[in-house]
């Protein structure tokens, strides 16, 4: 089999995490395989592919949330500010501070929508007016019109859309350098999706995004880059490991795809 | 000769159908013969220590041998201090074993043979908690010295409710949904504050109720207490002297061949059983204060 | 850096050295607590058999089979407690489980309306919650005379059998193993009635599909489905039967003399240590010791067992 990956060329400064040779195994059962790529810095990043080809798990790679997994074990460098984020000396919990998290099920705290805010902010030590950083966050989230009259109210008292939201508006508030989002939009109904989607849009000015998706549209809809993973069965083994098949920017992805596999998937002929 | 369908009517005399309704009878019977026992005890005990109970009993010391009157003041605060002992004891190790369990050992060797140790500790006599306590504690004196003592009392029935606690945490922090625990790491927190913040709180009703169920039984312990807190017809000197409690004062007394000893039996019984009945409750107002 | 006018505001984005330490001595403190449950475990063993130690090399294993206990004449065997001890859990278990299952079968049938169903449920459980010094209590005043006229009866009927052969006069093994019975049916009773609601209604679905009357589905799928956890409730109460202390030390009389009717006085290690450890001293306490031990051993054995058993089923049936 062959790993024909492509690097976009791009200046250094211009990447936000780079992986090198990167292999993921839970025991002895192989997840992925030799991935190479650079996410870009300021941009949307989608990954898509079919299910079990581990593009999530690359993606909960970039914050060490894989280290809640106790057989889990990664090969290659994950590269982020020059240092490699599995080099031994380095604390998962700071790498979370700088790269925050939007998981697929919207997972707001049992607290006040006010505290589901300020929970992250404290721990990062933030100084400024709270009540401001609250504000602004569930603005940016686009969540603020149904949520500031409740503010004391219970995050489980929205909506899934409106919770979802909120868990962005609680990652930002911690004002990382990168967001991941995994499949965020997965457990959400098409205009809550919309929704998401445009806080989005509206994020990446700030922020780089890597988003984890398994619908095609949305990648095309909010993404600068895609990358596309594909699994295949295990030579004389049981079960499949997943590789990077191709990586670009999302419109030669979608139009013009280098790859056999990459133009079967776009145009709907598996996955 | 009936129309075919009729082979379909229910024919009671059947062997079979016969068979299912003597069934049904004896499990019937079986539920009925498990409530009389149940409904005996309460409504005697109840009976019993409605009849006898006053309230002066609360203030009053047992009588000596042979005289009238008095009361279970001193076992009443006794069981209060002992149980109270035995909760500052057991509910910080119960809780924090429970949580290394839930949050800390998922998967390794050392998690499984902990819980496998704590399944064998629930399974330990009570008496025995008792002659373990006696042999460490009480008959060397370790204790500055003092042999009986509450405090050793308050150490036996926290051997008792230890296995329960672990086991009601680490059960209610397994409820805790994994996307909780994402979301806290994921803005950054630590393990620790994760554990404190976010996973407890959430918990907090399901292992509040196992503790109160857990002090509901240790409240009418006696085994463990009739040979570390002994007894003592006088009030309580201190937390590092023999104590009289309700449960051994019902089993002291209810072989006496006095009558005013033998009403007061009744009288700690019907308080005791009020107060632990009352306990269960608690715990099902607190479990189903979560469900809401 | 995506460097933001804010990013100086987060003071933390290093975690300083206090942050690091505390999560590590957290974790070190809740580690340690759980070994504890380990180290206390050890502790009752080692406690228990040192204590033993000076009875264990006077009577050896001899003291298990030695119906005497004499403290005047330092002469001490366990036997006749071991034996009532087995005897009381084993009755109590022969009388409970019938009565426990077949009690769990009603309240998981639709015979009665499930409101109902839930009231004697939650009553049922509430038997367990009452202390076992106060079903001792009524053991001493109603249970056992009420009794008595019952068991004279069986007596006069069937004293030909050495179990029955003497006459009930108080106090005995019978009473006792009555109260155990009393004591072991809610955790029987829950425990079975939670296995069965836990079989899958497809089951008896496919029962009654393929013709199954309510009992054939009942004694050939469900009860075989929920078979480990009733055994497991059934170890359980065997455990519970063979440590409990109170009730039994209250009814059985307290005789350290051996005899194989069940009518007479009896006595159990627990209602033996319950009895004699407050006014024992020198040798008899280092014998009491030893027959704590052996309750120990056996409680564990039954609990190890018991646990295996659960793994085992469980694994066949899931």
């Amino acid at each position: 089999m062959t790993f024909s990956t492509h690097i976009t060329d791009v200046p250094d400064e211009q990447v936000a995490i780079t992986c090198e040779d990167v292999t993921i195994s839970y025991g002895a059962f192989e997840a992925v395989k030799s991935v190479f790529l650079e996410v870009p810095r300021g941009k949307v990043t989608a990954f898509i592919g079919p299910s079990g080809c581990g593009k999530s798990t690359v993606l909960r790679c970039f914050n060490r949330m894989n280290d809640l997994i106790p057989s889990f074990s990664l090969k290659g460098r994950i590269i982020y500010e020059g240092q490699d984020l599995y080099a031994k000396a380095v604390d998962p919990v700071e790498v979370r501070r700088r790269i925050g998290m939007v998981f697929q099920r919207p997972n707001p705290f049992p607290k006040s929508i006010y505290e589901n805010i300020a929970f992250g902010a404290r721990i990062n030590g933030y100084t400024g007016d709270m009540d401001e950083l609250v504000e602004r966050s569930l603005r940016r989230a686009a969540v603020w019109d149904e949520c500031k009259d409740k503010l004391q109210e219970s995050g489980y008292s929205l909506s899934g859309g409106q919770q979802q939201r909120l868990c962005i508006a609680r990652t930002i508030a911690t004002q990382p350098d990168v967001i991941l989002m995994d499949e965020p939009c997965s457990a959400l109904d098409p205009i809550s999706t919309l929704k998401v989607e445009e806080t989005m849009h509206e994020l990446k000015k700030d922020f780089t995004i890597v988003i984890v998706t398994h619908n095609m549209q949305q990648a095309v809809r909010v993404s600068d880059m895609t990358a596309f993973y594909n699994a295949v069965a295990v030579e004389g083994g049981t079960g499949k490991v997943g590789y990077l098949v191709e990586f670009d920017e999302t419109a030669n992805i979608f139009n013009n795809p280098r790859q056999q596999a990459t133009q079967e998937y776009v145009s709907g002929r598996f996955g | 000769m009936p129309s075919p369908s009729a082979d379909l009517f229910f024919r009671p005399g059947l062997l079979r159908n016969r068979g299912n309704q003597l069934l049904t009878i004896i499990s019937c019977l079986c539920a009925v013969i498990v409530l009389i026992p149940l409904f005996c005890v309460i409504a005697y005990v109840l009976i019993k220590g409605i009849a006898v109970i006053r309230p002066q009993m609360f203030f009053e010391l047992p009588p000596a041998p042979g005289m009238e009157g008095g009361g279970i003041a001193n076992a009443f605060l006794g069981t209060i201090i002992v149980t109270a002992l035995s909760c500052l004891f057991s509910i910080p190790v119960g809780i924090g074993g429970g949580i290394y369990l839930a949050e800390y050992g998922a998967g390794n060797r050392f998690s499984d043979f902990i819980r496998f140790g704590t399944n064998v500790l629930a399974g330990v006599p009570s008496i025995i908690a008792g002659v373990f306590i006696y042999g460490l504690v009480v008959a060397t004196r370790l204790l500055f010295g003092n042999s009986y003592s509450a405090v050793a009392g308050g150490l036996a029935l926290a051997v008792l409710m230890l296995p329960t606690i672990i086991k009601t945490t680490d059960e209610g922090l397994k409820l805790v949904p994994q996307e909780l625990r994402w979301g806290s790491l994921g803005v950054g927190a630590s393990k620790f504050v994760t554990t404190m913040k976010v996973v407890l709180p959430s918990a907090v009703a399901p292992i509040a109720t196992g503790i109160v169920l857990a002090i509901a039984r240790s409240a009418g312990e006696t085994a463990p207490l009739i040979f570390t807190a002994l007894f003592s017809p006088f009030w309580p000197e201190g937390i590092f002297k023999p104590i009289a409690t309700m449960s051994v004062l019902v089993f002291n007394f209810a072989i006496m061949p006095y009558e005013a000893q033998i009403t007061l039996a009744w009288a700690a019984s019907f308080v005791l059983v009020f107060m632990i009945l009352g306990m269960n409750l608690v715990a099902r107002w607190i479990s189903g204060l979560a469900k809401r | 850096m995506a460097s933001s006018g804010s990013e100086g505001l987060y003071t933390l984005r290093h975690r300083p050295p206090s942050d690091k330490l505390v999560d590590q001595s957290f974790r070190f403190l809740v580690t340690a607590l759980a070994a504890l449950v380990a180290i206390i475990l050890f502790a009752i063993f080692l406690v228990v058999t040192l204590d033993a130690r000076e009875a264990i090399a006077k009577f050896g294993l001899g003291f298990l089979v030695n119906s005497t206990w004499n403290p005047s004449t330092e002469n001490f065997g366990a036997f006749t407690a071991i034996y009532g001890t087995l005897l009381t859990s084993a009755l109590a278990l022969l009388l409970a489980i019938p009565l426990g299952v077949g009690t769990a079968i009603f309240l998981t049938e639709n015979f009665i309306p499930s409101r109902y169903r839930t009231i004697i449920g939650n009553l049922v459980e509430l038997l367990a919650a009452i202390p076992s010094v106060v079903l001792g209590l009524w053991a001493i005043f109603v249970l056992e005379p009420v009794l008595r006229p019952l068991l004279q009866l069986i007596h006069r009927l069937l004293g030909w059998i050495p179990f029955f052969s003497t006459m009930p006069t108080g106090p005995g093994v019978m009473p006792a193993v009555l109260i155990l019975v009393i004591m072991v049916l809610p955790i029987i009773t829950a425990i079975s009635r939670d296995s069965l609601n836990q079989v899958p209604p497809d089951l008896r679905q496919a029962a009654y599909g393929v013709g199954a009357t309510r009992w054939t589905s009942i004694f050939k799928v469900l009860l075989p489905a929920a078979i480990s956890g009733i055994i497991g409730g059934v170890m359980l109460a065997l455990g519970r039967a063979l440590g409990e202390t109170m009730a039994v030390t209250m009814i059985i009389g307290n005789s350290n003399n051996f005899t194989l009717s069940w009518f007479a006085p009896g006595n159990t290690i627990s209602a033996l240590l319950a009895n004699q450890f407050g006014e024992a001293d020198g040798l008899q306490v280092h014998a009491l010791m030893y027959a704590a031990l052996v309750l120990m051993i056996i409680t564990f054995i039954v609990n190890v067992l018991a646990q295996w058993i659960v793994k085992r089923l469980s694994l066949k049936y899931s």
